[in-house]
Formats: C-alpha cells, structure tokens, sequence
C-alpha cells in the first residue's frame, strides 16, 4: 500500500489544480496554457505540476470518469478467502484487465472488487473465470440504483 | 429529404471506440492534447474535443477532469457501510443519506440471501478510522437509522485502484506516464 503524500509536500499550484480542475477540464486546443493563463502561471508549470502530480501517485490520470452504467456492464464482486491466501488471490484477480478497483475488507467477504466489461456476457464471463481460477464463488453485487456518486469530494487540506 | 452527407468532424465508430480506449488511459501532457488523440485515431482536433463534450452532455461520462487518487492525498481510510433496508423504504432512505452529504457514494444491490442481507450500499471517506466512525454516528443518528441492521466494511488492504476499462481490445497507449494501472 503506497504512503500517502504528506500535505507539506504540495506546493499551492498542486492543491489548486486538485481543486479546481477534478470537473470542467478545458475542451479547448491548449487547455494546460488555458489552465496556466487561469491560475497566472505558465504552462510549463501546469504541465510539470501534473507530472509531478502523477509520478507521486496523487492522481491517476486526466480524463473520464464513465458512468459505468451506460458505458458498458459492471458489477461489485465479493468473495471469502482464507486471510493467509488472501495477498495471492487479490493478485490473481488484479491480473484481469476488467478488474479495476479491489480492496481488503474487514468481513467473513474479505476480498471486493469491482468488475467492469463492455457487456454483460462478457462481464458473466469474467466473473466466472476469475472464481474458477481463484477457486472460491463470488457474491456478485450489480447496482440497481444510484443515489449518490461522487468522488470529486472537495479535499480538506488541514 | 434524407440527408445522407456525413460532416467529417464526426468520428466513426471504430474511431470512437478507439478514443475511448484511449482517453481511459489519460490525457496525454502536450501542448495540443487532443490534437495527440486526433492523430492517433486519424480525426481532426475539433472531432475529438466534440466527441467528448456530446458524451458528456449525454451522460456517458459523468465528469471530465483530474482524477484524484484519495488514497495518496491522506484519504486513507474508507469504509463500506452496508444496510438492511425495508425494500418499500430504500428509495426514501437513499435520497435522504444523499442529503447528508456525509457519503461519496450510495447505491441499492441485490441481497443474497443467506449469505448477505444488505440491500444499501455507501461510501465513506475520511482521513483516519476515528473520522470515519464518526460520520457514520452522525449519519446513523441524522436520518435515524438505528433500527436497521447494518455492517461496517473498512477496507485495510488497497490492492488495485484505477480507471475502468471497457474494452477487450487493446490500444497502444501513449499516454506520457506509460501507467496503465496503479496499484496501490
């Protein structure tokens, strides 16, 4: 698990790129001079800062973030794996390319992780090829219903 | 009249399927980025940047911008609270734990009965184990949902955290980072 970056090593630049530009990137021909023009800095700097930014793990990437929903078939799946096995089934399940969060949770359902397909054959595919391999069933956990998604959470910085 | 000239700022479908494979991986950090993208699935700048904002517009991608991951940024902690909801009550009850504002993300799912009898799924965030319990409390006691079974579900192990991808295909990316999944 990497070590959170410690708020001090953020520069202002960093911070007010993570708040401002999580929604409503420019669609522009040059939206990082955009960006530099908007915050009074150069666009070497945005593009430095981004890099920064990604080399430390603080994001991911620029780009969308789908309503999985629409944009294809996906599922939480959950399954109860013996603790002592658990590191070497979360990466036999990392392997797959359709997986793309999975996390250790406090529960007899220790191992979750969502799977994401472009249908849903081949999510059903998916879902049981990775519990063949692991030899464990999977609780598969599709959404019905959205009340609520959002993670571009304003960042408290205190 | 049937107008059957297509305007070449529309992407076909294959360049379409493409550039989504390809903005999954990230917006590369040129000058001209789209223009990048253009090239790579032979469009123009103006195509690609329409693409984007028409599937915004139409709700296939929910936000366009930098996607943080909270885990990096101090939000180390999360934990899944899971409830078993009256099925008549989990539309009012998940309108209402929206209007908290104390979760990033609640959703209904299927119980599977006997092994798991929640039907109410949210999202807590925070910066340590003690933060979180604590919004769960004001949660609980806010919309008053005391009487409802319900299991905390922290997570100790982040074992892969990235974008989703859709596509069994395979698209070179050339995204400057050369990241394709992070694990964290």
């Amino acid at each position: 698990m990497s070590t959170p970056m410690p708020d001090a090593a953020m520069l202002p630049l960093h911070k007010e790129l993570l708040d401002r530009f999580q929604r409503g990137f420019p669609l522009s021909s040059t939206p990082y001079l955009d960006i530099a023009r908007e915050l009074g800095v150069e666009e070497a700097d945005v593009l430095d800062a981004l890099r920064f930014l990604q080399e430390a793990s603080v994001i991911s990437r620029i780009g969308p973030v789908f309503n999985h929903k629409r944009a294809g078939s996906s599922t939480l799946a959950a399954m109860s794996v013996p603790e002592d096995e658990l590191d070497y089934v979360a990466e036999l399940v990392n392997a797959y390319k359709e997986v793309n969060h999975n996390y250790a949770r406090e529960h007899h359902y220790n191992l979750w992780f969502v799977v994401t397909a472009s249908d849903d054959l081949h999510l059903k595919r998916t879902l049981n090829e990775i519990s063949d391999v692991a030899g464990y069933p999977i609780l598969n956990l599709p959404m019905e219903k959205a009340y609520h998604i959002d993670l571009s959470f304003k960042l408290d910085w205190s | 009249m049937t107008n059957i000239t297509t305007s070449s700022d529309e992407l076909t479908p294959p360049q379409e399927i493409a550039l989504k494979s390809l903005i999954e991986d990230g917006l590369p950090l040129v000058t001209h980025p789209y223009q990048q993208l253009a090239e790579t699935i032979g469009s123009s700048e103006s195509a690609v940047i329409q693409t984007i904002r028409s599937w915004l517009d139409d709700g296939l991608i929910k936000r366009w911008g930098i996607v943080v991951k909270h885990h990096s940024v101090g939000y180390t902690h999360n934990a899944m609270v899971v409830w078993d909801v009256p099925n008549h009550q989990v539309d009012e009850i998940g309108e209402r734990i929206k209007a908290s504002g104390l979760v990033s993300l609640c959703y209904r799912r299927p119980r599977r009965l006997p092994h798991w009898p929640y039907n109410l799924f949210c999202m807590i965030h925070g910066k340590n184990r003690e933060a979180v319990m604590a919004q769960i409390e004001r949660l609980i006691n806010d919309i008053g949902l005391q009487h409802l079974s319900r299991d905390v579900l922290f997570s100790y192990k982040q074992y892969k955290q990235c974008g989703g991808h859709f596509l069994r295909r395979s698209v070179t990316p050339f995204s400057t980072s050369g990241h394709r999944t992070q694990h964290g």
